[in-house]
């Protein structure tokens, strides 16, 4: 007589009961109808008292607003803009600001903030100590205090646009703002540009094939050369042929004001300098925590291995490195992206201050110019740690394999 | 033997002395090993002096050498009066130092100010000395009768009633909207399509609502009895005491353990009397002081402070929400979290400006301060939320397990065994959080709060002390505190992380 196994007892019931009620079961069942009704109950109340409400103020709902004319001007647009155009028009300048502000803080930010870790890990003391001060002094102060800082005591202590202070005789610095030359494009812009393209892609395509023979077939060849002759020697070459592509024309001070070149206003300014050199100290912070989080061994190693210091830490210590920054890097950059929308307090007219600000006091309709605002930043965000995740996924197989 | 004498060999006389090895310790010594030791390093010292010496110099004779100390007005401050290129005008703090710690808080009560100050510091200090004894009661005085007392010292007024009246105010409210939301479905149906299912709904909604009408009738009745008494507060309040006291008795385990857990629920209540009694809330307590009068630091402080003890269990409530595996609230805390991390702090404090007061009853007005502190508290909780998370997860299984095993509870092992240690682990990150959070507050200058930056935005246009380093001198005064107290905070932090660590050290 042989003794089968029994079969397992149907798990359906208990497949059900987990997935309905996690660990907790019909109990988990029960809280989650609590909960719903807690929630369906407080949407009730918000939704019914919206609604008295904007019937007792007279306030319209819904998003007709946008197509609405806006009526007030914005000191700084990208895209062409005067007081006739719609609110919807209004939320793009208002974007593009922000996306513009956070671009340059980031450019400028991760500068100092490379500049500034190397300084703290400089085998050098007083170096080191100076990047400390710089970190400790930055990151203990508010950036809404740093942002008004430059706003109100430094860019407002220089002198008017008479008297500015000349940087080589081709911007000048007043307190209207930066004023710098602005490219004129020429006949010669077109074929530059084309030629500058295609000497990036053929840069890109040498080094893919130089990593193929080199993982593929340990050949190693050396392309920095070609690389440089393409990037510069093309456009250099499209110069000579058509001539220069663009040309600068300079501020002129004419009476009380610059005439010609471009004029960045002041806000902008202030509103970069807070942003990049605050956001310099956490990413200085992030940049050193990377590096010495490589081993010290790694080093050892490839000085081993006979490789000079620099291919050392390009080759080994960086990439390990990268590993460790890249998250809170991204990170940072978000954060500078969200602390942009400050420039409400200063009047850079970014996303809050032209759509959350002057257009909220315009049309009333705080739901839907609020939820818009929120949404736009939320999408940015939720976009960041989309890509990160994948960044991470890639990391952790690399690392497997 | 001869051999080995003769060829071995055995000095005789001593040796003249070698000079002293370099000094690698001290002044010299870090000069001859981290500052000039190499042509690179000795160009690097040299900039880096260049660079203390073009921030230093500078920042010492604006603030000390070059600066006026004593004045009534711009004119003490001005070049042509002084004498001398002027450097940090600091009669001007002198003038504006009330507003910018108090704002308009009436001068005469001003006291209830400092007072809370000093209970605030009071409190505080033996919380964070990890030597000092009874953390849990200090923790409870903090977190729970602070804030309380701080709310009566600084607004003032005093209370109408007590634990029974609020209770059955708060049913009443909840038992009507159910019953107006049963009866809007019931509005519905006449003309809406699905007409049976939300007539059986709203009648089904509307019969809930009476029921819990009859069941808390006894409670709205004992409340219109004692408004009509004239010792309406210490009649409820006895009342409140009664009946909690015995509710924790037979909690605590009735004769044979309830004794403890009677006698502290006695010792709360006769706390509780005894700062009713000296705070005179059963007559009004202190004059009100609205908050559209408050300012300066004392803003600054209110609103960290209240974001810091309403954040916290915010944060861990939504962390085990989000470890939960009860699908919905474990849904609803991961999206609650990633979206008030999502979005700028400014964009919640405009919410809770603009969109907040339209969510709510029409008759139900709420203070700009306590809107600015609402939504504050939402957007620190998410992020506390992810400190917590952080701490929870570093908790082993086993911890759990073990308390499982044992037979305790969800409650009892969340609460005893798996959030002290967490909670622990996680005390530099929420301090961290907090010192962001002592900074955000100076966002609520935007929303037209005059906390310690909005103080000092608004005493730069006062013409009487208009002087080219009027902002700057602001500046540094406003700078130093902001300093002082993030640095200390971070000090702190990094003296607990330390001591965490203790034993990880070799």
């Amino acid at each position: 007589m042989s003794t089968e196994a029994r079969k397992p007892p149907p798990q359906i019931a208990l497949k059900i009961r987990r997935i309905l009620g996690g660990k907790a079961g019909w109990n988990g069942v029960a809280v989650q109808f609590a909960f719903a009704a807690i929630l369906g109950w407080i949407s009730y109340e918000i939704v019914s008292n919206a609604r008295a409400n904007l019937e007792n103020q007279h306030i319209a709902a819904g998003f007709g607003f946008l197509r609405n004319n806006a009526g007030f001007d914005v000191n700084q647009t990208l895209i062409s803009y005067t007081g006739s155009d719609t609110f919807l028009r209004v939320f793009v300048v208002g974007l593009l600001n922000t996306l513009v502000v956070s671009v340059v803080g980031i450019v400028f930010a991760t500068l100092i903030g490379f500049i500034v870790a190397l300084c703290r890990l400089s085998p050098n003391w007083l170096l080191s100590r100076v990047g400390e001060i710089y970190v400790e002094l930055i990151r203990n102060l508010p950036l809404l205090f740093q942002i008004l800082f430059w706003y109100l005591a430094v860019l407002a202590a220089l002198p008017n646009p008479r008297q500015s202070i000349s940087l080589f005789g081709i911007a000048f610095i007043s307190n209207r703002g930066l004023v710098v030359p602005s490219p004129i494009g020429e006949r010669g812009l077109e074929p530059f540009l084309a030629m500058l393209a295609l000497g990036i892609v053929a840069a890109l395509v040498l080094r893919f094939y130089a990593r193929r023979a080199l993982f593929q077939e340990g050949r190693m060849i050396r392309i920095w050369p070609y690389v440089l002759g393409l990037l510069f020697g093309l456009p250099l070459a499209a110069m000579l042929v058509f001539g220069l592509p663009f040309t600068f024309e300079l501020p002129q001070l004419k009476g009380f004001n610059f005439a010609g070149g471009a004029r960045i206003i002041p806000e902008f300014v202030a509103l970069t300098l807070a942003l990049s050199t605050y956001t310099a100290a956490f990413i200085a912070e992030i940049v050193r925590a990377g590096i010495l989080s490589v081993h010290s061994g790694q080093m050892e190693a490839g000085a081993s291995l006979g490789l000079s210091r620099g291919a050392t830490l390009r080759l080994i210590v960086v990439p390990q490195a990268m590993r460790v920054i890249v998250p809170p890097l991204t990170n940072q950059y978000l954060n500078l992206t969200k602390n942009s929308s400050l420039a409400v307090a200063i009047g850079y007219p970014d996303l809050v201050s032209v759509f959350a600000g002057t257009s909220l006091s315009q049309t009333g309709q705080a739901i839907e110019i609020i939820a818009m605002t929120m949404g736009i930043y939320l999408l940015i965000s939720l976009l960041t740690s989309a890509v990160m995740s994948v960044y991470g996924w890639r990391v952790s197989r690399s690392l497997g394999a | 033997m001869s051999d080995i004498a003769s060829s071995s060999f055995v000095r005789r006389d001593l040796l003249t002395e070698r000079p002293a090895p370099v000094k690698t310790t001290g002044f010299v010594g870090l000069m001859r090993t981290r500052l000039f030791n190499s042509p690179t390093n000795i160009l690097l010292t040299i900039v880096g002096a260049l660079l203390l010496w073009f921030t230093i110099v500078p920042s010492v004779r604006f603030l000390m050498v070059d600066a006026v100390w004593s004045g009534k007005d711009r004119t003490a401050c001005l070049a042509e009066n002084a004498g001398f290129a002027v450097g940090a005008c600091w009669p001007y703090i002198q003038a504006k130092l009330p507003q910018l710690i108090y704002g308009f808080y009436p001068e005469a009560e001003r006291w209830r100010v400092n007072l809370t100050f000093v209970l605030a510091v009071v409190l505080l200090v033996p919380m964070l000395v990890p030597r000092l004894p009874a953390k849990g009661l200090n923790a409870g005085l903090f977190f729970l009768a602070f804030p309380v007392v701080a709310f009566f010292l600084l607004h003032g007024g005093g209370i109408k009633g007590f634990g029974v009246s609020w209770t059955a105010d708060l049913l009443q409210l909840f038992d009507e909207s159910i019953i107006n939301a049963g009866q809007a479905l019931l509005t519905l149906s006449k003309t809406s399509a699905v007409a049976p299912l939300l007539w059986i709904v709203g009648n089904f909604i509307v019969l809930v609502g009476t029921a819990i009408y009859w069941l808390i009738f006894p409670l709205t009745w004992l409340r219109d009895q004692l408004l009509g008494t004239g010792q309406s507060v210490w009649t409820d309040f006895a009342i409140t005491a009664a009946i909690v006291s015995l509710i924790a008795f037979v909690l605590g385990g009735g004769v044979r353990t309830g004794g403890r857990a009677l006698a502290s629920n006695v010792a709360t209540f006769i706390a509780i009397a005894v700062v009713i009694k000296l705070m005179g809330l059963d007559h009004g307590g202190l004059p009100v002081v609205a908050t559209n009068l408050w300012g300066g630091l004392l803003v600054t402080l209110v609103v960290s402070v209240t974001g810091i003890v309403t954040s916290l269990p915010i944060g861990i409530a939504l962390a085990l929400g989000r470890r939960s595996t009860i699908p919905l609230i474990r849904i609803f805390s991961i999206a609650f979290i990633e979206f008030w991390r999502g979005v700028p702090l400014i964009t919640v404090l405009f919410f809770a400006t603009y969109m907040l007061p339209l969510f709510l009853p029409g008759n139900f007005t709420v203070d700009g301060l306590v809107r600015a502190l609402i939504g504050i508290a939402l957007f620190t909780g998410a992020y506390q939320a992810e400190n917590v998370r952080g701490g929870l997860a570093a908790i082993p299984r086993g911890q759990g397990e073990a308390a499982a095993a044992l037979g305790l509870s969800w409650w009892k092992t969340t609460s005893l065994i798996v959030l002290p240690q967490a909670l622990r682990h996680v005390i530099p990150n929420l301090v961290n959080s907090f010192i962001s959070l002592f900074k955000d507050t100076s966002l609520v200058s935007i929303v037209a709060l005059f906390d310690l930056l909005g103080s000092l935005r608004a005493s730069f246009s006062d013409p009487k002390w208009s002087t080219p380093s009027t902002a700057f001198t602001g500046f540094a005064f406003a700078g130093i505190i902001y300093f002082l107290f993030c640095f200390g905070m971070s000090r702190y932090s990094l003296f607990v992380e330390h001591r965490l660590n203790a034993h990880r050290r070799n």
